[in-house]
């Protein structure tokens, strides 16, 4: 196992070298000048000439690609090319915030999701289940801004329960955040609560016909038993996939929805880098985010490794 | 269980009367069980057999009221010592599942969670019913796994079910079962998905069990061997409703039924081949429930139907001492038997010739699978191992001859049958077809070998194209291979029907509109549509019933006299190797071990390991003794062949160090029949003379 993990830890080194290859060239490939972009239309070609200089852009772009490299592996992520901060705490402190976020939309959507899949697969084909099914259908179709926009309207604007604007501030706590969290959270759990609850339900659905539930079943094991220990502990597998590998896309991916909204977390700063051209904080996000889904991956293999003796044992 | 006296108790575990079991479908209701009565009394053993479709798992599910939610019992009382079972609500049924009716499922493979510990599973049952503690529970675990003769109950416990083989599999469901020490048994076709050798072990143990635990058992299987070995009393089922009824020999001895006997001559003999008999065949299939006919519902396949039998249903009633049947004219059945069977009338014999030039020559064939360990990524793999799958088998087939192959699933048979058909590239060895050599690829080889060359493979549900219809599949060889002009392929296509007995009506059908032996018979006409000179054909009717395997194989026989065609035939099942084949191999294990004219392989002596083999297979006559010789555990791995004899670790006739250090010569009894064994020949003869000797 520790074997299995340490394989996989290569890999994802492998994929992050990869990944910071096409990161560099995409950055080099960014139309516009960086110098020009920093100072200016209106900065002379001197000024230009001087700040191309500093920041090394006359040096060859295998050169310049070893040095980022470099310097990004042993944590010197540079400066913001627009503002001139360390990058590096700027990344954390919005990968915090991602990751509060994240955590509060899975402890909303996993457990619900799992539920109405569980009542789904158990009433299959009965109107519960098909409300349930017509339901989560139609949430998974509307998209974030949809959803969100709605949201806001009914909570923040109609019954002004809570704000409908998320823009924390930078070291604010959770707690402290909460309020805040709530809409947004919401917003994304709506979609991917769509995504678990037909998951469960479709497995569910197929353990419950195995011949070894109905041999649990025929044991006379009670009830709750044998939905318990005999079907979901075999139909929540993929389910657990699902969800492990969904927590690069809820740290990394959710940039509508933190537009919306207004809150800071890595998604939406790697869209302001975009926008300001600030190739440094752009290549740092983009290779945490990278990392961040090949970790989400990695988890995911390893919980569906650990709860299911076919892998762990060969 | 005492055989001479079933009667000894009467006092009934369970009793069924009346029963009527429903399906609702689309398309309306369907009776799948009409009226079924039976009785197990204490210590009996009833066998419950019949064809697929012939509603003996629903009955078993409606018993344990464990029906799909369309499935619904419409009538009847199922009485479980005087209780009726249709009077108890789900909570008291959660009493009775396990604690006094126990299911044995057929497919231990699926029927075991894979998720929890194998000890757990059997000790759950202890700990719901026996209100042990978990530690007790545990105990008892281990004891049941004892009981059902596992190895090493302690380790098994502690595994899960993907690292244990079927047969042992089948018995941690067995144990599960017997924990409770239950009243009634029910077996649902507990070792049909076993190999042969497994079967025969499987059915010791249930029959050692029976003796050990007084419960009642109700025994469910299509195969009528398996019942003769195992239970007292029998009874026959057809589309749903009981047909006969009664002890035992009687009803293998002198069945009442037509159908019973029907059934009974579908079952290939292991004293007699195609050139003695040939086999009895039903014709047509097993009715769907919605296209029931009015009268006797067995008389449209019934060869002494009469007018009678159309108009009213026979209704089953005793006729002798505890002997049922359901037909207007078991009487004539009864007078007429012994002229009956021998319409399994002698054959005009096919001369096949012992001696000739071979139509294929397969010369040291070796498949070698490469399994490689990488254990990190961009490292070297640290050595590389193989399965051998097939290791140096050599084989002859002659113009118009059938050489069967027979071995456990796992030796190499399949892969054998691929290499020679150029689906897998063989590691070593040389295929000559008419003394030509071909090239190991089926790609590369000119369309004169692929002509010459056919094969049908086990699973027609796969083998045949589901969006091509019927016309299209069997038309298609007739296009590529044997170079039919457009105008006159659809007439070869319904001549093609002809000769495999489908009507014309069937050209514009897609597979899933056939039954699966017609798909099947769809799947021997395109390999015919080619007129080829050797058939392979690999486990062709495994997946079928017995009547239509019957049938097939006496297709696949007039088709040999009438077109000369030359058959590599694998299978499991020895009694239809035998009975289809001229000359027969033996394989274990990637190799061959004996080779000879069928006649010769079915007389001693046999290789150790052909003896074993027969020695499990099921007979359908409740007088044969066989002598038990039993093989230890299953096939090991083709990646660690055991050294010297492949066969020492299970053989039962291993005479010493010699077995597992050296490998055994070949020996010849008699110019074509030789052995690989390092016992002399007349010493294995001497000590297998009474094998099979009770049959005859």
């Amino acid at each position: 196992m520790l074997q299995y993990i340490l394989r996989r830890l290569g890999f994802i080194l492998l994929t992050m070298l990869l990944a910071s290859i096409i990161i560099f060239a995409a950055t080099q490939l960014l139309p516009g000048d960086v110098a020009q972009m920093i100072m200016g239309r209106w900065a002379s070609e001197k000024a230009l000439e001087n700040l191309r200089e500093q920041l090394g852009l006359h040096r060859p772009v295998y050169v310049q690609y070893l040095d980022w490299v470099g310097h990004f592996f042993i944590g010197d992520w540079g400066k913001s090319l627009m503002t001139g901060v360390e990058v590096r705490p700027l990344v954390m402190r919005r990968l915090r915030n991602s990751a509060m976020l994240a955590g509060l939309s899975l402890v909303f959507y996993v457990p619900l999701g799992v539920f109405l899949g569980v009542i789904a697969a158990l009433k299959h084909d009965k109107p519960v289940d098909e409300l349930i099914s017509a339901a989560s259908m139609a949430f998974a179709g509307l998209p974030e801004f949809v959803t969100g926009l709605l949201l806001i309207a009914f909570f923040a604007l109609a019954l002004d329960l809570l704000p409908a604007n998320s823009s924390i501030e930078p070291d604010a706590g959770f707690l402290e955040a909460l309020p805040q969290l709530i809409l947004p959270a919401i917003t994304v759990s709506l979609t991917s609560l769509a995504y678990i609850t037909r998951m469960t339900r479709s497995s569910t659905i197929e353990v419950l016909k195995t011949d070894y539930a109905r041999a649990a079943y025929l044991k006379g094991l009670p009830r709750s038993q044998v939905l318990i220990k005999h079907v979901l502990r075999n139909a929540l597998l993929p389910t657990v996939t699902v969800v492990a590998m969904g927590i690069g896309w809820l740290i990394g991916g959710l940039i509508v929805t933190e537009s919306m909204f207004g809150y800071p977390g890595l998604g939406r700063l790697v869209v302001y880098g975009i926008q300001r051209r600030d190739l440094t904080l752009i290549q740092a996000s983009s290779m945490l985010i990278v990392a961040i889904y090949g970790v989400s991956n990695l988890l995911a293999d390893v919980l569906y490794a650990v709860l299911n003796p076919r892998i762990r044992l060969g | 269980m005492d055989r001479s006296n079933p009667n000894n108790s009467n006092t009934s575990v369970l009793e069924i009367s009346n029963l009527y079991i429903s399906y609702a479908t689309e398309t309306g209701r369907l009776d799948a069980v009409r009226g079924v009565s039976l009785r197990i009394n204490q210590r009996g053993s009833y066998g419950l057999v019949g064809e697929s479709g012939s509603g003996k798992t629903t009955l078993a599910l409606g018993v344990v009221r464990y029906l799909p939610s369309n499935g619904l019992i419409r009538g009847g009382h199922i009485l479980l010592n005087g209780t009726n079972l249709l009077d108890l609500s789900e909570a008291e049924m959660r009493r009775v599942w396990g604690a006094k009716i126990a299911l044995v499922p057929q497919n231990p493979s699926t029927s075991v969670n894979p998720a929890i510990l194998i000890g757990e599973q059997v000790a759950e049952a202890a700990r719901t019913h026996l209100g042990m503690s978990r530690a007790d529970a545990w105990h008892k675990a281990l004891e049941m796994l004892t009981q059902v003769g596992m190895p090493d109950p302690e380790a098994v416990a502690k595994r899960y079910a993907h690292q244990l083989s079927g047969g042992m599999l089948q018995r941690v469901l067995i144990a599960t079962a017997l924990t409770t020490n239950p009243q009634f048994l029910i077996m649902d076709e507990p070792t049909t998905d076993l190999d042969v050798t497994t079967e025969a072990v499987v059915l010791d143990l249930i029959q050692e069990l029976m003796q050990r635990y007084h419960s009642a058992v109700l025994y469910i299987t299509h195969n009528l061997g398996v019942v003769a070995r195992i239970c007292d009393r029998v009874g026959v089922m057809y589309a749903g409703e009981l047909m006969e009824e009664g002890p035992i020999r009687e009803v293998f001895k002198q069945p009442l039924h037509p159908y019973t006997l029907g059934l009974l001559g579908c079952v290939p003999r292991i004293d007699a081949s195609k050139h003695e008999i040939e086999l009895h065949t039903i014709p047509g299939y097993i009715p769907r429930l919605d296209e029931l006919v009015e009268g006797c519902i067995f008389a449209p396949r019934c060869a002494m139907a009469e007018e009678e039998c159309r108009r009213a249903r026979p209704p089953l009633v005793e006729v002798a001492p505890g002997h049922l049947t359901a037909c207007w004219r078991w009487a004539d059945v009864q007078r007429d038997l012994s002229r009956l069977i021998s319409q399994r009338r002698a054959v005009t014999p096919i001369t096949a010739p012992d001696e000739g030039t071979p139509l294929l020559e397969a010369r040291g064939i070796k498949k070698y699978f490469k399994i490689s360990s990488r254990r990190l990524p961009f490292l070297p793999a640290r050595g590389s191992s193989a399965v051998k799958a097939v290791d140096d088998i050599s084989i002859d087939v002659r113009k118009g001859f059938t050489l069967g192959i027979v071995g456990e699933s796992g030796c190499g048979k399949t892969t054998l049958a691929r290499c020679i058909c150029g689906l897998e590239e063989p590691t070593a060895g040389e295929i000559r077809l008419e003394g030509q050599k071909l090239s190991p690829m089926v790609t590369k080889r000119p369309r004169s070998v692929l002509k010459n060359l056919q094969m049908v493979f086990q699973n027609p549900d796969v083998s045949l194209n589901p969006q091509h219809t019927v016309a299209r599949i069997v038309g298609r060889p007739l296009v590529l291979l044997s170079g039919v002009r457009k105008g006159e392929i659809v007439e070869r296509v319904i001549r093609l029907l002809r000769s495999v007995h489908l009507p014309e009506s069937y050209l514009n059908r897609l597979p899933h509109e056939l039954s699966g032996g017609e798909k099947q018979r769809v799947a021997i006409a395109r390999a015919f549509a080619a007129d080829p000179m050797l058939m392979v054909c690999d486990e062709p009717i495994s997946s079928l019933d017995v009547s239509v395997q019957a049938s097939l194989m006496n297709l696949l026989v007039e088709l040999q006299k009438l077109k000369g065609v030359a058959y590599l035939f694998i299978s499991h099942d020895l009694a239809a190797v035998r009975h289809i084949s001229d000359w027969i191999a033996v394989v274990y294990l990637g190799r061959l071990w004996e080779v000879g004219p069928a006649k010769d392989v079915f007389a001693p002596p046999y290789h150790p390991y052909t003896e074993a083999l027969l020695s499990a297979i099921p007979i359908p006559d409740p007088d044969v003794r066989q002598e038990r010789i039993r093989l230890k555990g299953s096939v090991p791995s083709a990646v660690n062949i055991p050294t010297g004899c492949r066969f020492h670790t299970r053989c039962p006739r291993k005479t010493g160090p010699i077995c597992e250090t050296e490998e055994p010569p070949w020996q010849y009894s008699g110019p074509n029949h030789r052995i690989r064994c390092h016992i002399p020949l007349d010493t294995l003869s001497e000590l297998q003379k009474t094998v099979l000797e009770s049959s005859k």
